[in-house]
């Protein structure tokens, strides 16, 4: 620690504090426009200066460490002469058009110059004009507005890692552009906006919709991938207008995927506002809910209870899963699964499901594998925080199934599967954790939906033992799934059961006609290509006409993610819950009523009549995930099983399309408009 | 990219003498520093295509040194020494900064206009010249000058400037340095008088 006196307050901060820092420590706000926690120091905007006493000049508190007794002045006139002559000068080529730029009211500048700036301006001259640059479907670029804080710049370089922008020219002709006029292709690129301190990146989307003091800020959870981000949605008279990132250090800290940030507009694309019946005509008829309850209840009675199949997608909540697991159960039908994409591993205890190390974790391992798994695209947060150990030198990374543009070196031990039957590989493996005080292991939920899944979790879960990847106080073994829904299915236990059979299975038993009736609780990926009407009826509960919608012979319409409180569990195990923010469209109601007016008709008794009843109910049972937005670490057991030989497989179970995952990401425009413009990389067809 | 009206898009390789040189470049710095070659190669690479880099030959830096292009990008367009657009075979530097200027580079650059009958930064349509107004070359002493590809030619009147171009223009051999003989080097004009 060192003394350091801010103002003649005496204060201790630490060794390598800057003196930023040391005046934030003493509560004394600096301003700054290039300096930002998360990126490296620049020290180019010159706004922070301060007077540090023998210093002829002021200094740029950012850039500036400080040593032992230094006396640093922050509300001297020379202070505020520098300040005021730094915003002249940013003040010089700045337009003044605040009233038409949508950055107005939370504009970094604008603020700035209300309390450091001066009041006028003696700027006569012309002000410079910059061309704007195309950088995609979802970043609006002003650039005539850039005060080349180089935020932008740093944050592709450091956080995303795909260097696409750069600071081109110099002086007068500086600009800020990219390497290729086709947009920046990052997942991550939403970022930039919040972080640009001026008007100059805003979101195309959202361009001219609201004025950001108009706007009702919901703090609620995204559902577009497994990890859970914490988000703000901005609403505006019934409308969502935005969707911007909330701290929070434990899963996604200040950043979000472009996925999260900009699928919002799905919300109001292609939803299903009324329950409707197909007729005799074989058309899809709207109806009221108590006939397509009445002939939802008619169809269960006819069918044995083994040729009825439940599937619930990526969306679904932990209450619609649990209360339709009730319900069937209640009936006797066991054919449930959470698992819709077909991955299939032996479930012993919740370690075998769940991201064990946390995703704070990350942050002080030192060796990791990736097996079958693509986190680019499949929990993008997560990868940037594997980046951003990766940068620290301290992490060695190697993959089995991986692709190769992660954004950190990897070394490939090889692209099928099989290799894990080999010796030697296993041996490098083994090698490689040596010596690893905190080793990881992140197996993809993409490759255990394929035909050897159950063998790869097992080979994974024995190389876990054998390279002592779990200890005492430290698991590294993962699995990292992409969907919302699948660490709260496997919670509360929607999968089969007793004689139940799981999703894979339900899929040939659909083929061969012996499930003649399938619910499918917003499971549009369950693939199970053309299907026979005549031979297997299926009721489809959503919130979306998504690709499954049209094949139904009943449709019930649920609320999304932002119109109800509902209970989503994280990879790691965390429960959250995401919040009312909007109003339910039509006829829509919760996924889990429906189930609870179903086990009524159907003369099932459940105890809970509301909300708080039922999750009363849920966290009874499952006790680990009771405690909102905390972690119940699980219990590891070692692997008793022999070693199974694998078959061979090639890596068609990635991600190829990382914009379209789920039912509001298919409804986008925005999504849609990434894919048109990004389709030379992510081959895709635009549904919709 | 817009700003770089680059369109050779022919591939960019180091000659075999200059992959020798390349070693060299690499030898100076330590070997996890390798960008810090990305100005000498850049310079080297403006030699062996003629006077300016075309887009094949950043991308193909960056891959020698290991750094995302836009890094060498921002390092080509940020000195004013490198050029990103074909020049003349001669690339005419007038220095107009004070010292020049008092001794009457104005003329010089008006001169020089007139004579080759083009604008700043422009070249000549038989592809000869190219005309370029700059900030200080550090000759102060034997102002006004200008600097022609790596020479400088010091201590210019109309005459002298003239020849120049005119000898450049057939191809002829021109003595660098002074032009005028009175004096060598920097030497003061009035030891020479004494």
């Amino acid at each position: 620690m060192k003394k350091v006196f801010v103002n003649e307050q005496e204060i201790l901060v630490p060794d390598s504090a800057t003196v930023m820092q040391a005046c934030e420590i003493a509560g004394e706000e600096i301003p700054r426009f290039c300096y930002h926690e998360s990126l490296s120091i620049a020290g180019n905007c010159r706004m922070c200066l301060v007077e540090v006493e023998n210093s002829a000049k002021p200094v740029a508190s950012c850039a500036f460490p400080v040593a032992e007794g230094m006396k640093i002045v922050t509300n001297s006139d020379k202070v505020k002469k520098a300040r005021k002559g730094v915003m002249e000068f940013l003040l010089i080529n700045h337009p003044l058009d605040c009233p038409i730029c949508d950055q107005g009211g939370e504009c970094d500048l604008q603020d700035q110059s209300l309390y450091y700036g001066k009041s006028y301006s003696r700027f006569e001259e012309n002000k410079r004009a910059v061309e704007d640059k195309n950088f995609g479907p979802l970043v609006k670029t002003v650039m005539t507005r850039c005060i080349h804080c180089t935020r932008c710049v740093r944050f592709l370089d450091e956080v995303a890692g795909t260097h696409e922008l750069g600071a081109i020219n110099r002086g007068e002709s500086m600009e800020i552009a990219t390497v290729v006029e086709e947009g920046i292709t990052s997942e991550l690129s939403g970022n930039i906006i919040d972080l640009c301190p001026v008007g100059a990146l805003t979101s195309k989307p959202y361009a001219f919709t609201a004025r950001s003091w108009e706007l009702n800020h919901h703090d609620t959870i995204d559902v577009t991938d497994g990890l859970g981000s914490n988000i703000v949605v901005d609403e505006f008279q019934g409308e969502i207008k935005r969707v911007l990132p909330r701290f929070n250090e434990n899963i996604n800290q200040e950043w979000i995927s472009d996925k999260s940030r900009f699928s919002y507009d799905g919300l109001n694309i292609q939803r299903l506002d009324k329950p409707f019946v197909r007729n005799i005509e074989n058309k899809l008829t709207t109806t009221d809910w108590e006939t397509s309850l009445d002939k939802i209840s008619f169809l269960l009675k006819q069918y044995n209870s083994n040729q009825i199949g439940v599937v619930a997608g990526s969306l679904s909540d932990v209450e619609t899963m649990f209360v339709a697991k009730e319900m069937f159960n209640g009936l006797g039908v066991y054919n449930l699964d959470c698992r819709f994409n077909g991955s299939n591993f032996k479930i012993e205890t919740r370690s075998d499901w769940l991201f064990n190390s946390k995703v704070s974790g990350i942050d002080k391992i030192d060796k990791l594998l990736i097996v079958g798994c693509d986190p680019k695209r499949e929990a993008t947060v997560l990868n940037a925080r594997i980046r951003k150990r990766w940068l620290t030198g301290e992490l060695e990374i190697i993959s089995i199934c991986a692709p190769n543009d992660l954004t950190y070196k990897v070394e490939n031990l090889g692209n099928d599967i099989a290799i894990l039957n080999n010796a030697d590989i296993i041996n490098t493996i083994k090698d490689f954790f040596q010596n690893s005080k905190f080793p990881m292991i992140i197996l993809g939920d993409s490759i255990l939906s394929t035909e050897e899944g159950e063998n790869i979790h097992v080979i994974t879960k024995k190389i876990a033992d054998s390279c002592n990847v779990i200890k005492e106080d430290w698991n590294g073994f993962n699995i990292l799934s992409p969907y919302a829904s699948r660490a709260g299915g496997l919670e509360v236990g929607f999968i089969p059961t007793k004689n139940g059979i799981n999703a894979k299975q339900m899929k040939k038993k659909i083929l061969e006609k012996e499930i003649k009736l399938l619910f499918l609780i917003e499971a549009d990926d369950f693939d199970i290509g053309e299907i026979d009407n005549e031979s297997t009826k299926i009721v489809y509960v959503g919130h979306h006409g998504d690709k499954l919608a049209s094949k139904a012979d009943v449709i019930l319409p649920i609320t999304a993610f932002t119109e109800k409180k509902a209970l989503y569990i994280n990879i790691e195990g965390r429960p959250q819950f995401t919040k009312k923010i909007i109003q339910n469209k039509g006829l829509a109601v919760d996924g889990w009523k429906i189930f609870r007016a179903l086990a009524d008709k159907l003369g099932i008794k459940l105890k809970y009549n509301n909300h708080q009843q039922l999750l009363d109910r849920i966290f009874k049972l499952h006790p680990e995930i009771s405690s909102i937005n905390e972690i119940v670490p699980a219990k590891c057991l070692k692997s008793n099983k022999s070693i199974p030989k694998i078959k061979s497989l090639k890596s068609s179970f990635l991600v190829k399309n990382y914009y379209q995952s789920c039912p509001i990401t298919r409804a986008s425009i925005n999504m849609a408009n990434c894919i048109k413009r990004f389709s030379k990389k992510e081959e895709s067809i635009v549904n919709g | 990219m817009k700003s770089n009206n680059n369109n050779n898009l022919e591939k960019f390789e180091f000659t075999k003498k200059n992959l020798e040189e390349v070693d060299k470049i690499f030898a100076k710095y330590p070997d996890e520093q390798k960008a810090s070659a990305v100005m000498p190669l850049l310079d080297l690479a403006m030699r062996q295509i003629g006077g300016w880099i075309t887009e094949s030959a950043m991308r193909y830096i960056s891959t020698l040194i290991n750094v995302p292009y836009i890094r060498v990008y921002e390092v080509a367009s940020f000195y004013s020494m490198f050029n990103l657009k074909p020049i003349g075979k001669n690339f005419i530097q007038i220095c107009t900064t004070t010292s020049c200027w008092l001794r009457g580079s104005d003329d010089i650059l008006k001169l020089c206009k007139k004579h080759l009958n083009v604008e700043n930064n422009q070249t000549t349509k038989d592809g000869l010249f190219t005309l370029k107004e700059v900030e200080c070359l550090g000759a102060c002493v034997n102002a006004p000058m200008i600097q022609i590809n790596d020479n400088y030619y010091e201590e210019l009147n109309k005459d002298s400037l003239l020849n120049i171009l005119n000898k450049l223009r057939e191809g002829k051999e021109v003595s660098i340095g002074l032009q005028t003989k009175k004096r060598k080097g920097a030497e003061p004009i009035d030891s020479v008088n004494n």
